[in-house]
């Protein structure tokens, strides 16, 4: 009986992130808009886009192998796995043990890797420009996530994601400076891997700086559906993990009460949507960077990471 | 029993070099050579894997071979046992692979007796238990594979990279050769039981030590010492390029293993200090030489430098926790160590096989040729998909498996009590983590620009599938790749009787945890589960084509490339490998290369071309072997008058030298 | 001391060493004095958290200092100097930001590991305390060295003088004479610095330290 509850837990919460995400991108491009000025789209827009692009005969372009009609299956399935192994609204999910947080970041290097794969499979200079810069990027942003998933199992003892989440919403925590400072740097190496502003701009299109863009410029139709489903899942997918290391507050735990869990979700809807204010505020505020200067935003993620790391040292010396 | 069925196996390869060599001129030698080295192959590992799954007592032997008075000894440890089921299970399918790609061979007299030889020194390296028959063992595989290396001798270039894998490997030896005259003293026991029994000054130890990171970490290719691997491995047929970088540097790992952690008694902490350092720099270094690589098996040799960086990583952490008698956390480390080496030998042999069935199908190793071979050869494709997955340490493949638990090794480190120790073990697991990445990126570009895209060469795009025999083991390695990524306790328990021997203690038993997950220490604290991260992605991937196809629509259109609407059919247009590595280059090029651009923009209305130069140059070869190299040649430029003196003069020389030393002798006594 | 108390100044003296490290990423001079203003506020705030639970009212006075003096009258004059003499607005390093920045950390992780098991007898919060405090000044000199900047070579050199004061509250206090003969030490090393900066902007039209060298260069070879 216990297994039936916590299996249908593990499904709500795949369905949920699945069904969130084109909500969670649609709300930060209607308040970009609003910020600035503009009517912008409304926050259901992306569904309808979804539903559209699902319907819609692809063009595969001519020379295109196998690989690329694959991709979008894979890179959407990785991402996915991902997502449903993050607690979001409930903790202790059933499979959350069969991935840590270094097998979640790695599954999203699976996904990557095709998606680069993919970029470069046509065979077109735009194509080519994406893929590189995409692993630059990641290589760039790698070290930092692995230097802050350190810091977090150094004070918490533990990678397991409900472990660390049962660790910072308990009284023992207290105020660190190194788990403020790994917040800096995860939200830094957030936005450069989902692709935002300052790193790259989700809304440009003929432009030598687009990075995502250039990858999936090819893709068409169920393909781009899919893509763009999966982009939508991994923002969800750092909300939820930001939220779940540094604000666990609210989630319900292991075999709570249906009320508990009702807290959960309110509180994790609240979530997603003040990560979406916060987003979109910033990407307002700040302008793109120079492609060359990826290195410098990424290290600078990096030595957060580090000095975090040397700070929980000090701290734990007591 | 294994170690007799070994040593008659070793027997029976010596055999086949002498009936190589005769047969030579027959069209009988390829089949037989490579079939029955094969044979005799799977044999041996048989007999390792009985020794090492059945946990057998260690097994001995001597044989009266070489010095009279001392005999040949032998033995049969679980690490031993370990050692020679990698060494075979790599030469096993590079036999298979042989079988096929033989066929394209032009000169088989050069290749068919040394490749046995090859084999059998590998071998007998691993079962050798006295430093006289380890050195000779050690001589004749660095000998065996240099004739390999220079078995296309004329093609260019290769005459220079078995110059230079000669005198490294004779560098090499010569440290080993120190390195055990000290471990023997002055008694001489060169034997391997009584160098354990003896108790060492720290000194000595230390000199030892790094005697045998000179040694053998020149044959497995550690920075600096790594400059010769690149130059030898592609150099030789590709079957031996998969051999030599697949398992030879694995037997020099051995080597190391056992000199480091066997006989020289326990270690002391500042050791895991140069090892991790050691291997964190060429764990880092050798991807960026890879990403800077046009040579598709070149590529492959510098990631060959990359992986045995990472194994090391994983064998300074052991000697760190063994300093300070934190043996579970040993094992662990020692574990993740060994779990590479095999990862390693599985991904690297096959993509190897894979740019051994590009070079034969083409011709052609510089990628910057190659291009759309997806089309033209769509098996091999597939398998150097599934190698570069696994080595780009991506779940739910093997390489993510040994790396992830060199990660949890690494999060034991804040219980080490010394503090540099507490400080270098991150920044070498940020170094780990950047070169897992880098990997991701190295080989996105060698799959992408070899084998996506359009072809970029006549010769790529007449490319034809290869034969069946080196299909066959590129796909047994690629299933065993994926096969060690989802149920990976399986393995960690079979490795477990030699992680016991080293460590004194193992990782929790596997395959008693639920769902075949695996958990190094607790599961609160960290686990990973390759089966159920396998099958869900697989099911999540199956659901969402079946619904979209089933529900929406399952037609698609082919169509002219979009391109941002300027696309053009000319295959110079598309993305080439060194600007996929701009970026890096970029990035890092500046501080590790010394890399320069230069642009030379025509002025407006003049119609030359614009011009673009990178340079980037081998820091290492610069200011390491360039300055020996060339004070070689001024001492021996120097010497050289010597040789032409009068008899007077030369019997002065005599003289004055028997003067000299007997002088000395005075003075000492 | 509490747990909370602790882990209040650790946050604090560990957000002065992040300033410290901020200041390396600076390449404007605005941005670089803006921090530095920063950098003062932190240090006054670990100072005022010192005065609170060691129950040191006098400190209160050398928060103050910090807070008025160098959070906003030092930032202001130099302020003024840059827009009076038309400063060169961007920063040019000798070494590579990132390359500054790994060897910033570095230097943070030898302090640590030189002062933490020599203190080990020390009560936990003055050991911390002192180790952040070397890193400090370690990335002060850090800074001096690595910027050709005159600014940016004072404003090394202030928080050099900000990690001195950060130890002296955390190791039990000390003495507000010896506070204010530091401060004021600095402040003479200040208006020294000033002049200096002028001094050179007259004779070589650049605050480019490197102009020095070549000139006295010049001078050997015409004797």
């Amino acid at each position: 009986m216990a297994l039936i509850g916590e299996l249908v837990v593990q499904g709500v919460q795949m369905t949920l992130v699945l069904l969130l995400a084109p909500l969670l991108t649609g709300i930060v491009r209607t308040l970009k808009s609003r910020a600035i000025g503009k009517a912008g789209p409304p926050p259901l827009q992306p569904y309808r886009e979804l539903l559209r692009l699902i319907r819609k005969e692809p063009v595969v372009a001519e020379g295109a192998s196998w690989l690329f009609r694959a991709a979008p299956y894979l890179i959407f399935a990785g991402i996915w796995v991902a997502a449903a192994l993050v607690p979001t609204f409930a903790s202790g999910l059933l499979f959350s043990w069969s991935a840590d947080l270094i097998a979640i970041v790695a599954l999203l290097g699976s996904a990557r890797f095709f998606l680069a794969l993919a970029g470069l499979d046509v065979g077109t200079s735009f194509g080519g420009i994406g893929s590189s810069r995409e692993m630059m990027i990641a290589s760039l942003a790698e070290p930092a996530t692995i230097m802050i998933v350190f810091t977090i199992a150094l004070i918490v003892g533990s990678t397991q994601l409900s472990s660390i989440s049962a660790y910072t919403a308990s009284e023992e925590i207290g105020l660190r400076v190194s788990l403020a400072l790994s917040l800096v740097a995860l939200l830094m190496v957030a936005i450069a891997e989902n692709g935002r502003i300052p790193i790259d701009n989700p809304a440009t299109h003929l432009e030598l700086t687009m990075v995502h863009e250039a990858m999936v410029l090819e893709y068409s139709g169920r393909h781009l559906a899919l893509i763009e489903l999966a982009a939508s899942l991994k923002l969800v997918l750092y909300v939820s993990l930001i939220a779940c290391i540094f604000v666990p507050w609210g989630m319900a735990p292991p075999g709570a009460g249906l009320g508990a869990y009702a807290v959960g979700l309110a509180s994790y809807l609240g979530k997603l949507l003040a990560g979406g204010v916060v987003l979109a505020l910033f990407e307002m505020s700040i302008a793109k960077m120079r492609v060359f200067r990826y290195a410098e935003f990424l290290g600078a993620a990096l030595m957060l990471g580090l000095l975090g790391t040397l700070l929980a040292f000090v701290s734990r010396s007591l | 029993m294994p170690l007799t069925v070994a040593l008659y196996g070793v027997l029976g390869l010596a055999i086949v070099a002498v009936a190589g060599a005769v047969t030579q001129r027959g069209a009988l030698g390829r089949p037989l050579v490579y079939g029955l080295s094969a044979a005799i192959s799977a044999t041996l590992l048989a007999a390792g894997l009985d020794a090492l799954l059945g946990a057998l007592a260690p097994e001995t032997a001597t044989l009266p071979l070489g010095l009279p008075w001392l005999g040949a000894r032998f033995r049969l440890d679980a690490l031993s046992a370990l050692f020679l089921a990698v060494v075979n299970l790599g030469a096993l399918a590079a036999s298979l692979y042989a079988v096929g790609y033989g066929r394209h061979e032009h000169e088989p007299a050069r290749v068919l007796p040394f490749y046995p030889a090859f084999l059998a020194g590998m071998n007998l390296v691993v079962l050798a238990a006295d430093a006289f028959t380890f050195l000779l063992s050690w001589e004749t595989m660095s000998l065996a594979s240099w004739a390999l290396v220079m078995a296309h001798h004329r093609e260019e270039g290769n005459a220079r990279a078995g110059y230079v894998y000669l005198v490294m490997a004779s560098f090499g030896t010569l440290a080993l050769l120190l390195a055990f005259g000290l471990l023997a003293g002055a008694e001489g026991g060169y034997a391997f039981d009584g160098i354990r029994n003896v108790e060492h000054a720290p000194a000595v130890k230390a000199l030892v030590l790094i005697l045998v990171l000179v040694g053998a970490g020149s044959k497995a290719g550690l920075v600096p010492l790594h400059a010769w691997l690149p130059l030898a491995h592609p150099a030789a047929p590709s079957h031996v390029s998969a051999l030599m970088s697949g398992v030879m540097t694995k037997v020099a790992v051995y080597g190391f293993v056992r000199i480091v952690f066997d006989l020289l008694g326990p270690p002391v902490w500042w050791w895991s200090v140069v090892v991790l350092l050691l291997g964190g720099v060429t764990a880092v270094l050798g991807l960026l030489y890879a990403l800077m690589e046009r040579d598709l098996k070149r590529l492959l040799a510098y990631s060959t430098v990359e992986n045995v960086g990472i194994v090391f990583i994983g064998l300074g952490l052991a000697l760190a926790f063994r300093a300070n008698k934190l043996d579970w956390a040993a094992a662990l480390a020692l574990t993740a160590a060994l779990f590479h080496v095999l990862n390693h030998t599985l991904f690297k042999s096959l993509l190897f096989f894979g740019a051994g069935a590009v070079l034969a199908a083409t011709g052609q190793r510089n990628m910057e040729r190659l291009g759309g071979l997806i089309h033209r050869m769509p098996k091999t494709a597939l398998a150097f998909l599934v190698g570069a997955a696994a080595i780009s340490a991506l779940p739910p493949l093997n390489g993510f498996v040994s790396e992830w638990l060199t990660f949890q090794a690494v999060l034991v480190s804040p219980q080490l009590p010394q503090w540099g120790l507490k400080f270098l073990v991150p920044a070498v697991g940020a170094m780990l983590a950047l070169s897992a990445a880098l990997a991701a990126t190295c080989f996105v570009r060698a799959f992408g620009i070899a084998f996506l895209g359009r072809p970029r060469s006549p010769e790529a795009a007449g490319a034809t599938e290869t034969d069946r025999w080196s299909l066959g083991a590129m796909f047994a390695f690629a299933a065993l790749c994926v096969l060690a990524g989802v149920l990976p306790g399986h393995v960690i328990d079979a490795l477990s009787p030699a992680v016991v021997s080293l460590a004194g203690a193992r990782m929790p038993v596997q395959a008693e945890v639920p769902w075949w997950s695996i958990v190094p220490i607790a599961e609160s604290r960290s686990s990973y589960n390759g089966l159920l991260v396998f099958a869900f992605s697989a099911i999540s991937g199956l659901l969402a084509a079946a619904l979209i196809r089933g529900f929406a629509t399952r037609r698609f259109r082919r169509a002219p490339a979009w391109d941002c609407g300027f696309p053009d059919p000319r295959p110079e247009t598309q993305y080439t490998a060194d600007s996929f590595a701009q970026p890096i280059r970029r990035v890092f090029g500046t501080h590790v290369f010394a890399a320069r651009e230069r642009v030379d923009m025509p002025a407006p209305g003049d119609t030359r071309p614009g011009r673009f130069r990178a340079r980037v140059h081998d820091l290492v070869w610069d200011r390491v072997y360039a300055p020996v190299a060339k004070a070689v040649e001024y001492g021996a430029r120097r010497l050289n008058p010597l040789q032409a003196l009068t008899i007077r003069r030369y019997l002065s020389l005599v003289f004055f030298s028997l003067i000299l030393m007997l002088a000395v002798l005075a003075i000492w006594r | 001391m509490g747990k909370i108390e602790f882990d209040i100044a650790h946050l604090v003296a560990g957000g002065l060493v992040l300033v410290s490290l901020l200041l390396l990423y600076q390449d404007r001079m605005f941005a670089l004095l803006r921090f530095f203003a920063g950098h003062a506020v932190v240090l006054s705030l670990a100072v005022a958290w010192q005065a609170l639970i060691q129950d040191k009212p006098e400190l209160y006075i050398t928060a103050a200092i910090a807070l008025a003096f160098k959070g906003v009258v030092i930032p202001l004059a130099l302020y003024r100097i840059v827009v009076r003499l038309g400063i060169h607005r961007e920063l040019e390093p000798v070494v590579g930001v990132g390359l500054t920045m790994l060897a910033g950390i570095g230097l943070i992780g030898l302090a640590l590991v030189v002062i933490l098991p020599l203190t080990s007898a020390a009560d936990p919060y003055a050991r911390e305390d002192l180790a952040f405090a070397l890193s400090v000044v370690l990335l002060g000199l850090l800074m001096m060295i690595t910027r050709r900047n005159a600014v940016s070579q004072v404003v090394g050199f202030m928080s050099i003088e900000n990690g001195l004061i950060l130890a002296a509250t955390g190791a039990k206090g000390m003495p507000l004479v010896v506070e204010i003969s530091v401060a004021f030490s600095i402040l003479i090393a200040f208006i020294v610095i000033g002049i200096f900066l002028f001094r050179i902007r007259e004779r070589f039209d650049t605050v480019d330290v490197g102009a020095l060298d070549s000139a006295r260069a010049e001078g050997e070879r015409r004797r």
